[in-house]
């Protein structure tokens, strides 16, 4: 008779306790499980609140209802078509006003548009109600309506559209983009990753591949920058305001390039600010990156008589360019989303101009967002709901990017 | 300790060379003379010092931090230690193969190249990546995918691929750090057979923990061991046959037969 080796004294499952590993084996997988769903589930619900609050229901008034204007829609007319509205609708006085400021029939279509809305149409939004809102209770929404507002009418709009986003900035809530807001956002981030990137990756190869650990000097700057990672970002607005905004305030303003009536407040401090903040968790990612290099690598190339540049160049960071390009994606997100150093070194609230170069004055998605959430009218909900979705495509596209980029390193290298 | 050799005919001499980490002794008193155009093993025990000596002699050991040396190593009877000496160049003139092959993750072509072009090579690059790929025996393997990665190629391949990179760059001596012990048995013989080819040319030190190794495949052998404070020391130099038919110390006679530790 053959015995069975699972049965032998020492081996069997209850003496090794071996359903009773098995379990605990079970519970810690349960638990990672449901911190992944938690996360999950957080993510979900703040897409969920964002998209659900970008198209609504609006109960609009009208000064001229813009269906009486003409038998077409107003998209569809031509140039011509518009300006003739215009004429046949506003006083000659103020007709003539507009023309002077530039010549009505030499406008854009979108810009005559803009005019008849602004002038004639005079559209003002008295509420708003949410997708969910409204699929709860539609009923109950058009009674309220019906009763609160009898001359206005309820539309649906999708905050998010094309308007949206080539429009610049403007104090009417149905007419307002975020065109300013977008470009302030892009220039200040090529400006940050221009001054950060260079500046942080070379302070990493000076920290990994030169400096002597054991030199207490060296020791004091990498506990620094350890801990200047932690710091808050207000901190790093103070020190913008006083170095960028003030002290610098020649350079920054652009009095030095003959650039006249100038402060410091300019998207350059704003960018300078950011690089600064971000500095430190990207030296920390390249140093990171750079020590994952294997140093058979380095003693493959010192063996060849290369010498330590050669070594770092051709071998290091070619090796550690995709975890540098990880660690800079990293920091970059973060500085796309800051709000409270760009307030301290003073992004506009309000502008409508874009940014023409690093002495504008400008303002920033995040800036617009938060001041679009403090206005008490229900529309800025909407409207702060469709910016938060341009600044998270925007941060996903530069994602994106980043990643075809760095994969392309990889590939190249593997 | 005296060998019996010519003296007119050693390429690299160590002098009473002494080897630290920080304070720690790892090599005490060596005296060994390299013979050109010859294979010499180093054997012993492992942590006797084997790799530190092999590494002071192209000054790889300048990136321990902690390491410093007593003594000199004399090539061509200038002491590659003096202040004016540019370990870049030593290394130029000392290749050296280490332990894991360690290629570049660029193509077979690059690898070969890189070192070349690094150090100032002008002439026909296809030529010399050919002949060198040749005299390390990987050329018929590898002709016609000279763009492929050179991590795609086994071990025994990559070792290969190692030696003809150190030879691109036309060094008199070239180190090797237990180049086979990372490889299969017939990838071990096929880099002991290349070793013997590349001797009419370079002189080869090898460091290794096989004995049927040294035996096989070397000219002369050095034994190390260590000695009571841990700090490594050369029992004994000579011929191979001598050392592994006639060892004159007892503490070599003790480790070739296996009666070591
Ligand atoms: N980088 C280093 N730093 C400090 N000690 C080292 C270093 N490398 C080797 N050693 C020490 O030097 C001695 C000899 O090591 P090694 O030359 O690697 O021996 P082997 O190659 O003969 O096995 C060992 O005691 C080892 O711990
Ligand atoms: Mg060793």
């Amino acid at each position: 008779m053959i015995s069975d080796p699972f049965a032998a004294t020492e081996h069997n499952r209850v003496a090794s306790g071996l359903s009773r590993r098995h379990r605990t084996g079970k519970i810690w997988q349960a638990i990672f499980f449901s911190a992944t769903v938690i996360g999950l589930v957080a993510l979900v619900a703040l897409l969920w609140t964002v998209l659900d609050k970008s198209f609504s229901y609006v109960a609009i008034e009208y000064k001229v209802d813009p269906a009486t204007l003409s038998s077409k829609p107003l998209q569809e007319l031509t140039n011509a078509e518009l300006v003739n509205l215009l004429e046949a609708n506003l006083s000659k006085n103020r007709f003539r006003t507009l023309d002077r400021k530039q010549t009505l029939t030499e406008r854009t279509h979108a810009d005559l548009l803009t005019l008849i809305y602004d002038n004639i149409v005079e559209p003002r939004a008295l509420a708003s109600y949410s997708m969910s809102q409204w699929i709860a209770s539609s009923q109950e929404i058009r009674a309220e309506v019906a009763e609160k507002y009898p001359d206005a009418k309820l539309e649906f709009r999708a905050w998010i559209n094309g308007d949206f986003l080539i429009d610049p900035l403007s104090g009417d809530p149905l007419l307002v983009g975020v065109r300013t807001a977008l470009m302030g956002s892009l220039f200040l981030i090529l400006i940050t990753i221009a001054v950060a990137f260079p500046v942080g990756v070379g302070s990493a190869i000076y920290l990994e591949e030169y400096a002597d650990k054991n030199k207490w000097y060296n020791r004091i700057i990498q506990t620094n920058i350890d801990n200047l990672a932690g710091v808050p970002s207000i901190v790093y607005g103070i020190l913008g305001l006083a170095i960028f905004v003030r002290t610098l305030a020649p350079l920054t303003s652009g009095a030095l390039f003959g650039n006249a009536d100038a402060n410091g407040r300019t998207i350059l401090s704003a960018g300078l600010t950011m690089a600064l903040l971000i500095l430190p968790v990207l030296i920390i990612n390249s140093q990171e990156a750079i020590r994952a290099v294997p140093n058979s690598l380095r003693q493959a190339s010192y063996g060849l008589g290369a010498t330590k540049w050669q070594t770092i160049w051709n071998h290091v960071l070619p090796q550690a360019l995709p975890g540098i390009l990880t660690g800079t994606i990293l920091a970059v997100s973060r500085a796309i989303g800051e709000t409270a150093p760009l307030i301290i070194v003073g992004a506009a609230t309000f502008i409508t101009s874009d940014p023409t170069g690093p002495f504008s004055k400008f303002t920033a998605l995040p800036i617009q967002i938060y001041n679009w959430t403090t206005r008490p009218q229900e529309v800025y909900r909407n409207i702060a709901a469709a910016g938060i979705l341009v600044l998270l495509i925007s941060l996903l596209t530069l994602n994106a990017a980043a990643i075809l980029l760095r994969n392309r390193f990889s590939r190249q290298h593997a | 300790m005296t060998t019996q050799t010519n003296e007119n005919n050693i390429i690299i001499q160590a002098n009473d060379l002494s080897i630290y980490y920080g304070s720690f002794r790892a090599v005490k008193n060596v005296n060994l003379g390299i013979q050109r155009n010859k294979i010499t093993a180093i054997i012993g025990p492992s942590g006797c010092g084997k790799s530190t000596v092999l590494r002071a002699f192209n000054r790889m050991n300048d990136f321990v931090q902690s390491a410093h040396n007593d003594g000199k190593i004399l090539f061509h009877g200038q002491d590659i230690y003096a202040p004016e000496v540019d370990p870049v160049q030593v290394r130029q003139m000392i290749g050296m193969v280490f332990q894991k092959p360690n290629p570049f993750p660029k193509s077979i072509y690059e690898n070969i190249a890189w070192g070349a072009r690094i150090n100032g090579y002008k002439g026909n690059m296809d030529e010399l990546v050919e002949n060198t790929l040749q005299a390390a025996a990987l050329w018929d393997e590898v002709k016609d995918n000279l763009k492929k990665s050179a991590l795609a190629l086994s071990g025994g391949q990559q070792q290969r691929l190692c030696i003809a990179r150190a030879l691109a760059v036309k060094p008199e001596i070239i180190l090797m750090d237990e180049p086979c012990s990372a490889l299969d048995p017939i990838a071990t013989l096929k880099i002991e057979d290349l070793m013997r080819e590349l001797s009419v040319k370079y002189s080869i030190i090898i460091v290794t923990h096989n004995m049927q190794q040294a035996a096989r495949a070397s000219d002369l052998t050095a034994f190390f061991t260590m000695d009571e404070d841990r700090a490594g020391l050369m029992v004994e130099y000579g011929e191979t046959s001598q050392i592994f038919t006639r060892p004159k110390d007892k503490r070599t006679e003790d480790y070739i037969t296996g009666r070591f530790g």
